[in-house]
């Protein structure tokens, strides 16, 4: 029990403030204002001076904060209770969407429900971590081989009806989710290297499940300069974009690739070359900066968590929304080949964005209804 | 048992998933720095080459075609100008639907089928963001039919441009020649960046062969430009240089004369100023406006004017290759007298045909009676067949050849506009080679009277005639006397080229021929005295007849009977004054009958205007070698 009681606990305590009582964490929540505010500038700038566009956002982000705020308010014991059938629902939702799901860009990822539709995916990308984490935190760590089997089989049936959809980017995410439950549940490193060369193993019966346009992507990825003004288009615009943008940037709205629509997609998937155009590598390692003081405050969050399953959760969310940002910010450099994903709460977008406040919410009712142990 | 394990667990639970969280804070750091390097390596290190790039991609040349030059006559009436036109283009980038597009335009601007065939051919060819035209020359009303619907056309623009104008329609349009567009044969020999931006190009005539010239240089902007190709803002910019004004040799008010004097008349009229070979008249009718061709001329008109038997797009000035007739016995005639072959005073018998020996073939006279006895200045007066016959064979044809050779007979004269055909002096040489067989007397007998294989064109013949008239000085025919720099109006006259002077055995032998000729015209037996009865100053002439078609020996030419397309071909060639020439006139009426009393009529009128009405009779500069 003393072991528990650490030093922090007690600073806590005794600032157990208006924040607190509100389920708030400041840090954390100056971050994501931070990062906001920043979306809304370069926002107006790449849009091409669209204020609709930006007051678009505006309501967006306040109905993810919204989210947020509700989702802060909950204790994270019911979380826990309710994560099988949220998974199960999702899991329903997923098939459903493969036999009735309405297609949009090629790809059948919407599911019509009267007024609105939505993607069952997204509910995925929260009901895995939390499936993964129920699984494994009422037995003992690391996982017997048993439970690694299984929840491995958790984590394939989504992921493969997502990429079935066919929707890479977002079963990239809900797989590194479930994988990242796995990892912060220590299973050894020797079995996930060896998890590691199975999938490169398998990387080429992989290829030969893919879409034609993952392909393309793929190779267009290897050698973006064989199709400069096709598939290729978009890696070499948003290079020139960062590459022309040095270390101090061309200036707020003074981008000519992004102003003069040369980068494609500069509102949304895109929109981290249009702030290195204008920005540079300075305005980049603000960014950067905010996205790892978040991701630490996160960690930091998952690491004071009081229970198992509230430590996996927190951890696996904190590392997927970073792995957001890496691939994001690895594709538009060309690091990484072209999946849709967007920079987290910079791009212009609705769904997504949702669903991370959401996360964001469980990290602070994990972190704001701690039991406080000297009471 | 079981709460002290689980205890136990907890904390190492709590411990594994420290050591786990720290890596993956590790794990985070990392792949950040990854990301670092790469950024760095994108922004700083190959910064340089991605902001070339992006200039690149921003910055576009755009062409500032320069202005045509305007041609002018030698009194600056004006005769090819530019004028501003509005032309409609497509972006085939910016347009969704194309023939959705041009269907709709249809309900506002008049869109022919060889409007749109031609902006398909163009289409399929030509790069996505290169606007297409698709009509030239819109109306006021329909620039603003079409203002008022811009906005349902994105990727459909009007614009503004100059396309060529010959405010004198038809006149001189053998002369001038046309723009017309740039076709895929042009395309191949201009400096194609140098027309960027110029639609049109000379076609034929003057507009051709000073191209050059007239098209100017063109001009360079440094625009910059969206992903979509528009201009948004010009950052540099190096004007183009307008293409020179032509100041031509040509008298607009003496070419309507010349052209009015043809009148429905299939034929030809040439004037040079035999001081500088200046040409004053280039007539050849029936002609056609060249402002059909501007704007591409629409496929009916165009077979009018390709398919009509009177051939108006005919140039029959510099293509059209005639017998010259009893027109060339004046130098048949001088050629005797050069070689000594003929005394001018004595005289042959004529009895209105001539036999060679040994032949039963009868070469007859034009004058079925005969002339009688006839002298040098009588065969000329008279134009006697039988004198150049006997002439033709003292000569022989090697002599004749080598003699009408200086006079550019069988030559090309040189003139500065583009198309011209040589004519045609036969020698022993040219038929073995061009008809593969030797040379006949008869032949001989027949280029004596100017048939038989001579061809010459309207130009050759005047040119000839001015050569004539000057005592051998053969001066290059030329169309522009001077260019004019538009912008600083600095002149630069074009000289006078000699040919080559044709050798002079003695001037008397000269004198003799032009006192001849000037006989043709004001001696009550001339062939041309009807024109030479009023004539306030002297005019040395000589009249011809070329046969379209053979008759056979016994048959009569009774001019009533034949066809009109089958009559001979009416010539007449002049200069005047005689003895002080200050122009020189071969006029060739097709199927006009007699030259004396059709096509020297029509030389008097540009001779009258020159002299009289112009003025030019008494000039007192001269630059030709003059009678001694």
């Amino acid at each position: 029990m003393s072991l528990l009681d650490t030093p922090v606990h007690d600073l806590g305590q005794r600032r157990r403030s208006l924040a607190q009582s509100l389920h708030i964490d400041p840090p954390l929540l100056l971050g994501l204002l931070l990062l906001s505010g920043i979306s809304l500038f370069i926002l107006y700038s790449a849009s091409g001076q669209n204020i609709d566009l930006v007051w678009r956002q505006v309501v967006r982000l306040g109905l993810g904060f919204t989210v947020m705020f509700a989702i802060a308010q909950l204790n994270p014991a019911p979380l826990k209770r309710w994560a099988p059938w949220v998974f199960a629902i999702g899991l329903g939702l997923l098939v459903a969407v493969l036999v009735a799901g309405e297609i949009g860009k090629g790809a059948q990822r919407w599911l019509g429900l009267g007024v609105f539709r939505f993607q069952p995916s997204e509910v995925m990308k929260l009901a895995m971590p939390m499936m993964v984490a129920w699984y494994l935190s009422d037995h003992p760590l690391p996982p017997t081989a048993k439970r690694l089997a299984i929840a491995s089989l958790i984590i394939l049936v989504p992921t493969l009806l997502i990429a079935k959809q066919p929707d890479l980017g977002t079963a990239l995410l809900v797989a590194s989710a479930g994988i990242f439950v796995l990892l912060f549940a220590g299973i050894r490193w020797r079995v996930v290297a060896g998890f590691a060369a199975l999938g490169a193993a398998l990387a080429p019966v992989l290829w030969y499940f893919m879409h034609d346009y993952q392909r393309q992507r793929v190779l267009t990825f290897l050698n973006p300069e064989q199709d400069p003004l096709g598939a290729g288009y978009h890696i070499i615009q948003s290079k020139i974009a960062i590459g022309s943008g040095g270390l101090y940037g061309k200036g707020w709205l003074n981008g000519t690739q992004s102003q003069l629509n040369f980068l494609p997609e500069r509102s949304t998937d895109f929109i981290f070359a249009a702030y290195a155009e204008e920005f540079g590598l300075l305005g980049i390692l603000v960014l950067l900066a905010i996205y790892l003081f978040i991701i630490m405050r996160g960690l930091l969050i998952a690491v004071q968590a009081q229970d198992t399953f509230t430590r996996l959760l927190a951890g696996s969310l904190v590392m997927t929304f970073f792995i957001y940002i890496f691939v994001n910010i690895g594709m538009v450099t060309g690091l990484l080949p072209v999946v849709g994903l967007p920079l987290p709460l910079v791009s212009y977008g609705g769904t997504s964005m949702v669903t991370l406040m959401a996360a964001f919410g469980i990290l602070m009712s994990i972190h704001t209804h701690r039991k406080l142990l000297p009471r | 048992m079981a709460k002290p394990t689980t205890l136990k667990d907890h904390f190492r639970e709590t411990r594994l998933f420290t050591h786990r969280t720290i890596t993956a804070l590790a794990f985070t750091v990392v792949l950040m720095l990854m990301l670092m390097t790469r950024l760095v390596n994108l922004q700083v290190i190959e910064h340089d080459s991605y902001a070339v790039q992006s200039e690149n991609n921003r910055v576009h040349i755009a062409a500032l075609p320069p202005t045509r030059g305007l041609i002018f006559d030698r009194n600056g009436v004006l005769l090819a100008q530019n004028l501003p036109s509005y032309s409609l283009q497509i972006v085939p980038e910016q347009v969704d639907d194309v023939d959705v597009t041009i269907e709709q335009l249809r309900q506002l601007i008049t869109i022919t089928g060889d409007d749109e065939q031609r902006f398909r051919k163009r289409y399929q060819s030509s790069r996505r963001f290169k606007p297409i035209t698709l009509r030239t020359r819109l109306s006021d009303e329909e620039v603003a039919r079409f203002a008022v619907n811009r906005h349902r056309f994105p990727g459909v623009d009007i614009t503004a441009r100059l396309y060529r104008h010959y405010p004198q329609g038809n006149l001189a349009v053998h002369a001038l020649g046309y723009v017309g567009r740039i076709n895929e044969r042009e395309l191949q020999t201009i400096d194609t960046s140098n027309y960027e931006g110029t639609d049109f190009i000379g076609k034929t005539g003057v507009e051709k062969f000073y191209e050059d010239i007239l098209h100017g240089e063109v001009g360079v902007q440094q625009v910059e430009t969206n992903a979509q190709g528009r201009t948004l803002r010009v950052l540099e910019q190096t004007p183009p240089e307008p293409g020179l004004n032509l100041h031509l040799t040509l008298d607009a008010d003496m070419q309507r004369i010349a052209e009015q004097a043809l009148g429905e008349e299939r034929g030809a009229v040439v004037a040079i100023d035999p001081r500088d070979g200046s040409v004053l008249v280039l007539a050849s009718m029936p002609g056609f406006n060249p402002n059909l061709f501007v704007g591409g001329i629409d496929s009916k008109s165009y077979h009018a004017l390709r398919d009509s038997p009177d051939q108006p797009l005919f140039n029959r000035v510099l293509r059209g290759r005639y017998p010259p007739g009893s027109t060339l016995k004046s130098f048949i005639g001088l050629a005797g007298l050069e070689y000594g072959v003929v005394e001018p005073n004595a005289s042959i018998y004529c009895p209105g045909w001539y036999k060679l020996d040994g032949h039963d073939h009868r070469y007859r006279d034009w004058k079925k009676s005969g002339h009688g006895p006839v002298a040098l200045n009588r065969s000329l007066v008279e134009s006697c067949d039988v004198y150049y016959y006997d002439l033709a064979l003292a000569l022989g044809i090697d002599r004749i050849s080598s003699f009408l050779e200086p006079f550019g007979f069988n030559d090309l004269t040189g003139i500065d506009i583009s198309g011209e055909l040589a004519g045609l002096v036969p020698s022993r040489e040219w038929k073995r080679h061009a008809k593969r067989e030797p040379w006949y007397p008869g032949e001989t007998l027949i280029t004596g009277i100017g048939q038989g294989f001579n061809l010459v064109t309207p130009l050759a013949l005047a040119s000839a005639t001015a050569t004539l008239s000057t005592y051998g000085q053969h001066l290059r025919p030329r169309i522009v006397a001077a260019t004019e720099d538009p912008d600083t109006g600095d002149v630069v006259d074009f000289p006078v080229v000699l040919n080559i002077a044709v050798p002079v055995e003695d001037h008397a032998n000269w004198h003799y021929i032009i006192k001849a000729m000037t006989d043709v015209v004001h001696s009550p037996r001339g062939t041309a005295q009807r024109i030479g009865l009023d004539a306030p100053y002297k005019i040395a002439g000589k009249t011809g007849t070329a046969q379209v078609f053979g008759i056979k020996q016994d048959e009569e030419y009774v001019e009533e009977d034949i066809q009109k397309r089958l009559r001979d071909h009416a010539l007449f060639i002049a200069f005047a004054p005689a003895h002080e020439p200050k122009i020189a006139v071969a006029v060739i009426v097709e199927n006009g009958g007699s030259g004396g009393a059709v096509a020297a009529p029509i030389a008097r009128k540009v001779m009258d205007a020159w002299l009289l009405d112009k003025g030019h009779l008494h000039d007192t500069s001269n630059t030709g070698e003059m009678t001694p």
